[in-house]
């Protein structure tokens, strides 16, 4: 008996008292010592932390075999079986960081990302798109903050690194958006068409950009829209020009939402007190309406969008080539823009991403020369008369329907892939004097891609991708390889490259006179450097473009234009230096020459400046709930010139060219929020008020000449400042403070 | 013989059983020695890592990681170079566990205090950008642990540091967030504390009304 207890408390005791020492060090990448890294004898209570030097020490009375598990954050876990006999113990480990989306190397050659996501490296998120002063909370406005854009004012869209605007395609949830802007007029910039709060990321891209988008030479603007709101909510809008009034929906179990909104824009009363350059026979007049609903799924959601825009607008200004005559310019306008997309993760690595579009522009353009009376004038037959009288009505008909599949293959490598069809259908009726012509162009488009992002390690990825696509309109196809690569430097350094080629179709105006086209071509070579951390960016990035197959308009219509485009761009983004001051600074140099259109050798096109730069300055003060924001945007003089062709030979010459001055635009806006953080508040107003080119600088974007080339004028702003003044109210129930004060 | 051979297995098997439940205890009350005098991030980091070793080994407790995410959240506001998104993430993750293995809703309404600091955390690295996501988050947590347990002091404590660190002109301030340190005082000084429950906050509350006068 006395020898059971005996052997029992020896049982107990070397139990106990065995113990053996484990010790060991821990690296990580490059043999670094980690500090903080768990060290356990799994399943049991013994264990440590590792020093400054990564070395750690501890004792354990397990026994046997066991595994000694490491473990810390951004680390993936690593496993050591070890047996424990008696002996004390060295056990070393090295520790791999974890991959994932928030730490892992990304491609940023080309690309800025302007979205909500967590990661850093984000340039700018929706709220800095509203906020930018100058932009007039238009999303092509604040990207032109950006580096690789150009300050172009008398037209709308995006003119990146030597690119024409039309060179720069939008999309909304991957499908293409036919008229992202609102129709253009002679010498004015248009806005788009979309508001800034409706997406949650927007993904500017000046070059290199994926093979799941095609169709621009240049640039694309990936916008991502929203999912289902927080809350159910009322807006409303009132300002001198425009009103408008909402309503969104947000179900009980917040699975579903739906939308309605309409908006009524009018000058008359702003261009009563504003004077404007053009006179306004038909003062600017839109509606806006738009509805949506949004369908959470099983793993995803069903998101739909739709506007219907109606505008009307006639001005009139003097004619360049008579001292009594005038152009009087007229333009009605109806769009009906349908999105609707489904993405849905299928489980097993993945995920579907299905796209529909279907949208209809219709213009009606008239243009005659009035006398000095308004009255259309009885004109005699000259030269400089074609062209100024007309009429022209044309719809464009897009529809596009698009899958894009995904599947995860190994931590974050993936592939990608999938088709997309686009209908276009363009009839229009011109009528010159008492002659119709009617036409229609129709085109359909296919194409298909796929894509591979390959992680070589933590710090390098790779991405591979490849398009094919084929127009009917032209009879051609084209297969477009594109391939860029990021490494990680450090921890939020990085630099990656990217190359690809890109190809569009010649736009319709070109295909009305001919369709013995093939598609227009580019080659891009980016490399870049990034680092960022939460309070500043800094970007710098080199390119070289090349053009191919340019289309040519003069002497005949065919593909014989090229050129090229060159330069290097810098981003800086800092919130922590000024403290409650967020800036960012873009500087861009672009040499860039092409031969195109009526080009009669390779030039400089009026839109490229050779120096662009950006700073924009926000500050928000506490004490007055208001924020101040301010924006500087300068380029250099741009080149312009007058054309003439020699009727005899047909050779086109530079009759005249010079340069524009430089070009210099500050603006101010501020934003006035008087309901900030009052809790159980029910109605939440914003007044904001904004101008443009506060000191009034002259702007000239481009010269227009006479038939002759006698007389040149200016291009410029129809007034000097736009001045915005608005209020925008909300109204939504928000519960999060009810449970905290009824516990009171 | 058989008799006394089966009592003597029936005492083993009890004082095994009950050295387990000690060495258990044991450990834990370690852990709450060692946080008595815990100072640097390390200290903390050090904490959970302990905690969390308990917590793996027994598997089927609740506090252990309930203690393990509280020293995380701990360190997480001493240590500004700390990944806050991949330490907050740790802690959400130990909390879910540990929700799975209560079905009391105080105990609940404690994991989800500890949530609530960890969204702040992840909030306040860019405030200004982050209050739409992990605010709202934040703010969450702490509505559904008040659902869950009125009378917890330290949520109170919470929504008071939470008012007392936002601006006046944002609905925050000194005076709003006093009656709430009032309110958390009152349920600390009425508080019975089971042995290794969580028993934080009390000080720091009566510094904080201190400093609303």
């Amino acid at each position: 008996m006395k020898q059971i207890l005996l052997s029992l408390c020896l049982l107990f005791s070397t139990g106990i008292f065995a113990q053996v020492t484990i010790s060991g060090k821990v690296t990580g990448a490059r043999n670094k010592p980690l500090q903080g890294v768990s060290v356990t004898v799994k399943d049991s209570y013994d264990g440590t932390v590792t020093d400054s030097t990564g070395a750690y020490s501890f004792s354990t009375t397990e026994k046997g075999n066991v595994t000694i598990e490491f473990s810390a954050l951004n680390y993936n876990k690593y496993e050591q079986p070890i047996t424990i006999e008696g002996a004390n113990l060295i056990v070393n480990a090295g520790l791999k960081e974890e991959l994932n989306e928030l730490n892992a190397v990304t491609v940023t050659a080309g690309s800025f990302e302007a979205s909500d996501k967590k990661r850093a490296g984000v340039v700018l998120n929706s709220i800095d798109v509203a906020t930018t002063a100058g932009a007039n909370a238009d999303i092509t406005s604040a990207m032109k903050t950006l580096p690789g854009a150009q300050q172009i004012g008398d037209q709308e869209g995006l003119f990146v690194r030597g690119g024409a605007g039309y060179e720069t395609k939008q999309f909304i949830d991957g499908t293409v958006v036919n008229n992202p802007f609102f129709t253009s007029v002679p010498d004015i910039a248009t806005r788009g068409r979309f508001s800034p709060f409706l997406f949650k990321g927007t993904v500017f891209s000046t070059g290199g950009y994926s093979a799941l988008y095609g169709g621009a030479l240049s640039s694309a603007l990936i916008l991502e829209s929203i999912d289902l709101p927080d809350r159910s909510a009322g807006n409303a809008s009132i300002s001198p020009i425009l009103t408008g009034i909402g309503y969104q929906n947000l179900n009980k179990k917040k699975t579903a939402s739906w939308g309605v909104n309409y908006g009524y824009v009018n000058l008359a009363a702003y261009f009563n007190i504003v004077k404007q350059k053009p006179d306004y026979f038909a003062v600017p007049e839109f509606n806006n309406g738009d509805a949506n609903f949004r369908i959470k799924t099983k793993n995803g959601i069903v998101k739909f969008y739709s506007s219907i825009n109606t505008g009307n607008l006639g001005l009139r200004r003097p004619d360049i080539d008579s001292a009594v005559l005038k152009d009087a310019f007229g333009l009605k306008n109806f769009n009906w823009y349908n999105n609707l997309s489904w993405r849905e993760t299928l489980g097993n690595g993945w995920k579907m991403n299905l796209g529909f579009a279907f949208s209809k522009n219709n213009d009606k353009l008239s243009q005659e020369i009035q006398d000095s009376a308004n009255i259309k004038a009885l004109t005699p037959n000259q030269p400089w008369i074609t062209g100024k009288n007309f009429n022209f009505d044309i719809t464009q008909n897009f529809a596009q329907g698009r899958a894009v599949f995904e599947k995860r293959i190994k931590g974050l490598s993936a592939i990608r892939f999938g088709s997309e069809y686009i209908y276009t259908d363009v009839p229009g009726t011109y009528v010159q004097f008492d002659t119709s012509v009617k036409q229609t162009l129709t085109d359909h488009t296919a194409a298909a891609f796929a894509e591979a992002d390959i992680y070589l390690s933590t710090n390098l990825a790779l991405k591979l991708g490849s398009r094919y696509e084929y127009a009917s309109i032209i009879d051609a196809s084209n297969l477009a390889p594109r391939i860029s690569l990021a490494y990680k430097l450090a921890k939020n350094e990085q630099v990656s490259v990217a190359y690809g080629t890109f190809y569009q179709k010649p736009e319709n105006q070109q295909l009305g006179f001919s369709t013995a086209f093939g598609f227009t071509k580019s080659t891009h070579y980016i490399a870049n450097y990034q680092k960022t951390s939460n309070d500043r960016i800094f970007r710098a990035e080199i390119f070289y473009k090349e053009y191919d197959n340019l289309v040519k308009t003069l002497p005949q219509f065919n593909n014989a234009g090229s050129g090229y485009a060159k330069g290097i761009e810098f981003f800086w983004r800092d919130k922590k230096t000024i403290k409650n001051l967020d800036y960012w600074i873009s500087y861009s140099y672009l040499d860039t020459k092409r031969d195109f259109l009526n080009f009669p050798e390779k030039l400089t096109p009026n839109f490229a400046a050779k120096h662009t730069a950006s700073v924009v300055m926000k500050r928000f003060v506490t004490e007055w709930k208001t924020g101040f924001n301010f924006t500087y945007s300068y380029a250099t003089g741009r080149p312009y010139y007058f054309f003439q062709q020699d009727l005899n030979t047909g050779k086109v010459n530079i009759a005249d060219q010079g340069m524009t001055k430089d070009y210099h635009n500050a603006g101010f806006s501020l934003n006035y929020l008087p309901n900030l953080g009052k809790q159980n508040a029910k109605m939440f107003w914003v007044l904001v008020g904004s101008v443009t080119n506060v000191f009034g600088a002259k702007q000239v974007f481009n010269y227009n000449y006479s038939y002759n080339g006698v007389v040149k004028e200016p291009v410029g702003l129809p007034a000097p400042r736009f001045y915005f003044i608005g209020c925008f109210l909300s109204w939504g129930v928000d519960r999060s403070q009810d449970a905290i004060n009824n516990n009171l | 013989m058989k008799r006394l051979f089966f009592s003597i297995a029936l005492i083993a098997i009890a004082v095994f059983s009950n050295a387990q439940s000690d060495k258990f205890a044991g450990a834990m009350q370690a852990g709450f020695d060692k946080m008595k005098t815990a100072q640097s991030p390390a200290d903390w980091q050090s904490l959970a890592a302990t905690f969390e070793r308990i917590a793996n080994a027994e598997k089927n407790q609740w506090l252990p990681y309930y203690y393990a995410a509280l020293a995380l959240s701990t360190q997480g506001w001493m240590d500004q170079q700390l990944d806050k998104d991949a330490n907050s993430t740790k802690i959400k993750e130990l909390c879910k566990i540990a929700d799975g293995l209560t079905t009391d809703p105080k105990d609940k309404a404690e994991l989800l205090s500890v949530v609530n600091m960890a969204c702040t955390q992840q909030m306040m690295v860019d405030a200004m950008s982050r209050w739409m996501t992990y605010g709202q988050e934040a703010g969450k947590a702490l509505q559904d642990a008040m659902q869950l347990d009125p009378s917890n002091p330290r949520l109170y404590y919470l929504q008071g540091m939470s008012l007392f660190g936002t601006p006046e002109q944002f609905g925050g301030g000194k005076d709003k967030a006093k009656p709430l340190f009032e309110k958390a005082l009152a349920l600390y000084e009425s508080a019975n504390v089971k042995p290794m429950y969580p028993d934080w906050g009390k000080e720091e509350t009566v510094k904080m009304i201190a400093q609303c006068h």
